[in-house]
């Protein structure tokens, strides 16, 4: 397993794990993370290593079921509320394959087999939802992966000239994160409004022709990574950030030794290291590709017609053929899909994690 | 990244690792250009809540002439003495978020660290199951429609603060990163305990939450912010005007400035929509600004608080 400070050749600990080296973590951190006490317990106990798992059945039967009794008296609350938030819509599920009415309740409508997913398939919706959020999905797990690695990069160098100024770098790429997608709405209405927008200012400053951005479908797509790059690149590069400070720094002293540029450190020692915890990132977003960020494509388009054939996606679908339309049965058809679709493909990328890096899979 | 290709290639000195207090006390030019473009890029990631922040205290004629711009042309006061001249219901807005951040922050919490004490022992009977069944509802969701169904049919949840809470009580991404923490705690502190006659509750009050205090504090941070910027639910279940929460009041307002109901209206004075718009905002952000100002290395520490498994 790990140990505390690898002699050689040094493993890179999986990065989320917090590394005692890191002054900014040093005194918020949590030593005691699991993969360290898994490996202090196989010290232990390597000479017997069954005698753990036989430990409760050697106690007496009645304490032990006394002592389970407490611990399940614990968890009921937790388990009872996601029973009724959690399972309960899980079950709710069969509403696609049923007439819903209101006054039948889900049991008692009639079923209908796939007629709500026959009615969905039919119209242009279905291609235009499923193509915006699997398109809009794949380019920010793009961008942010390649913003947020840069800007991780850029900040180990500046940590290295001025600890100060990197942490004030990383506070406030951050600090987006902080916004509710209300608020970044008016953000970015701020910039796009076409009357009195910055952008269209500066377009006109420049001498350029204004752009009406509300009702110009074709720069959505941009707009709306843009956005999502400025809200999460901050939360992404401080996750990578940790996974290169975790790299052990031998590796550079060896390569400097050697005579390395930085930018051949960056490319054979930092972004091979980083290449597990990048893999395993994509494929758990590639899981999650069936879901959009419903605040993101609902808040910052302004729900405007106009936008939606670049910017109506799954969730907003199901929201407003709920909502507007009271269309029970082709938004339960819709949700059901993405629940079913989006169940495969997690399983499918942690399928594909579990192969590359089992200590890193879900489950 | 061509920057970083610049630099000299005899850096025997540099360390590329992690070693801070090695810093190189040289200046180099490539050095400097990493630095200008982080701060311009930091300068981008503030440069919206500026805007925010000047439009807020720019007057509706300078918005609509000259568009909004990072430094109010001409500095009024206006767009705050609007909102505030009737601020009730700006007030009851914050009332309703507070109640249902504090409620919900501590409720979870609790809740959320009760399940995940007895999925952390090793020794707990139904430790596998139970985890999965945490674990499960990561990994496959009903979605919206049974949950609207079951809230407002089933419950009869809508128009009352507990559609705004229930919902988002037990997060279980972060009943696993707990479950992750306490299962790395020292067993021997549980087993002295037990042996000394301490009652599984008392071992979970006194002992387990006092070890686990920066998990918890980072696990409460996050549900904090989640039920904060909270909109969606009242979006789906609040259509009582007095349990509307700040940020749902200010998505409403987004798109029409008169749901605000000032009494300046009922003159006939004109309406400061675009100032006070961002007013509404300045005051919404600046809590959470506050707080993260105040706690944000627990922010840090939460992002890179340890893997969830859900075996």
């Amino acid at each position: 397993m790990e140990y505390e400070r690898p002699a050689f050749p040094p493993s890179p600990k999986p990065a989320g794990v917090i590394e005692q080296r890191t002054p900014e973590h040093h005194e918020t951190s949590s030593p005691p993370v699991a993969s360290q006490s898994t490996s202090s317990c196989d010290v232990q106990e390597a000479g017997q290593p069954k005698l753990q798992q036989k430990h409760p059945k050697q106690r007496r039967k009645g304490w032990h079921w006394k002592q389970n009794s407490t611990l399940v008296s614990m968890a009921i609350p937790g388990l009872l509320t996601l029973f009724i938030f959690a399972y309960l819509p899980m079950f709710g599920i069969i509403i696609a394959f049923k007439d819903y009415r209101a006054s039948q309740g889900i049991l008692g409508s009639a079923w209908v087999g796939f007629q709500n997913f026959f009615y969905l398939f039919q119209t242009d919706d279905a291609r235009r939802i499923v193509f915006n959020t699997l398109f809009m999905n794949a380019l920010f797990i793009v961008t942010v992966l390649v913003a947020s690695l840069g800007i991780a990069l850029l900040l180990q160098e500046a940590r290295q000239s001025n600890t100060w100024l990197a942490r004030f770098y990383q506070s406030t790429l951050f600090f987006p994160y902080l916004f509710s997608y209300v608020i970044i709405n008016y953000f970015v209405f701020a910039l796009l409004n076409t009357s009195n927008g910055l952008v269209n200012h500066l377009l006109m400053g420049l001498g350029m022709h204004t752009i009406n951005w509300y009702a110009s479908p074709q720069y959505w797509p941009v707009i709306l990574t843009l956005v999502n790059l400025w809200k999460n690149a901050g939360f992404w590069s401080i996750v990578y950030l940790a996974g290169i400070i975790a790299i052990n720094p031998e590796y550079y002293e060896a390569a400097s030794l050697d005579g390395a540029t930085t930018w051949q450190k960056i490319w054979y020692i930092t972004l091979p290291m980083l290449k597990p915890l990048i893999i395993i990132n994509v494929l758990l977003s590639i899981g999650r590709i069936f879901y959009a960020d419903f605040g993101l494509f609902y808040q910052v388009p302004r729900n405007v017609p106009q936008l939606f054939p670049t910017t109506d996606v799954i969730d907003t679908y199901v929201y407003r053929t709920l909502t507007a339309l009271g269309d029970v049965g082709m938004s339960s058809a819709a949700g059901a899909f993405q629940a079913i679709v989006g169940f495969v493909l997690v399983l499918g990328s942690n399928w594909l994690v579990r192969r590359t890096d089992p200590e890193r899979a879900l489950f | 990244m061509r920057l970083l290709a610049t630099q000299q290639s005899g850096a025997g000195t540099m360390r590329g690792g992690a070693f801070p207090q090695h810093s190189v006390r040289r200046i180099r030019p490539s050095r400097l250009v990493i630095h200008a473009f982080l701060l311009l890029l930091s300068f981008l990631f503030l440069a919206p809540l500026i805007l925010m922040i000047s439009a807020s205290f720019s007057s509706e004629t300078a918005i609509s002439q000259y568009g909004y711009s990072l430094f109010p042309r001409s500095f009024t006061m206006a767009a705050y003495q609007y909102i505030l001249q009737d601020p009730s219901q700006i007030l009851t807005a914050y009332g309703v978020t507070v109640t249902v951040t504090l409620i919900g922050t501590c409720a979870g919490v609790l809740i959320m660290a009760l399940l995940a004490y007895p999925l952390s022992r090793k020794d707990f009977f139904l430790r596998k199951p139970l985890s999965f069944y945490v674990f499960f509802t990561l990994l496959f969701n009903g979605g919206l429609v049974p949950l609207y169904i079951l809230v407002t049919h089933y419950l009869q949840l809508q128009d009352t603060l507990a559609a705004l809470i229930l919902p988002y009580l037990v997060m279980p991404w972060y009943v696993l990163l707990l479950r992750t923490y306490f299962a790395a705690l020292p067993r021997e502190l549980i087993d002295a305990a037990k042996i000394d006659g301490a009652g599984e509750w008392r071992i979970f009050f006194r002992i387990v939450v006092p070890l686990s205090r920066p998990a918890l504090a980072t696990v409460a941070l996050f549900c904090a912010l989640v039920f904060w910027n909270d909109w969606y639910l009242a979006l789906l279940f609040i259509n009582n005007s007095n349990l509307v929460p700040l940020q749902y009041l200010l998505y409403q307002i987004s798109t029409d400035i008169t749901v605000l109901q000032t009494s300046s209206q009922a003159f006939g004075v004109q309406v400061p929509a675009l100032s006070a718009q961002m007013a509404i905002a300045v005051l919404a952000v600046g809590p959470i600004t506050l707080a993260f100002l105040l706690v944000q290395k627990y922010f840090v520490s939460g992002i890179t608080l340890g893997g969830v498994k859900g075996d």
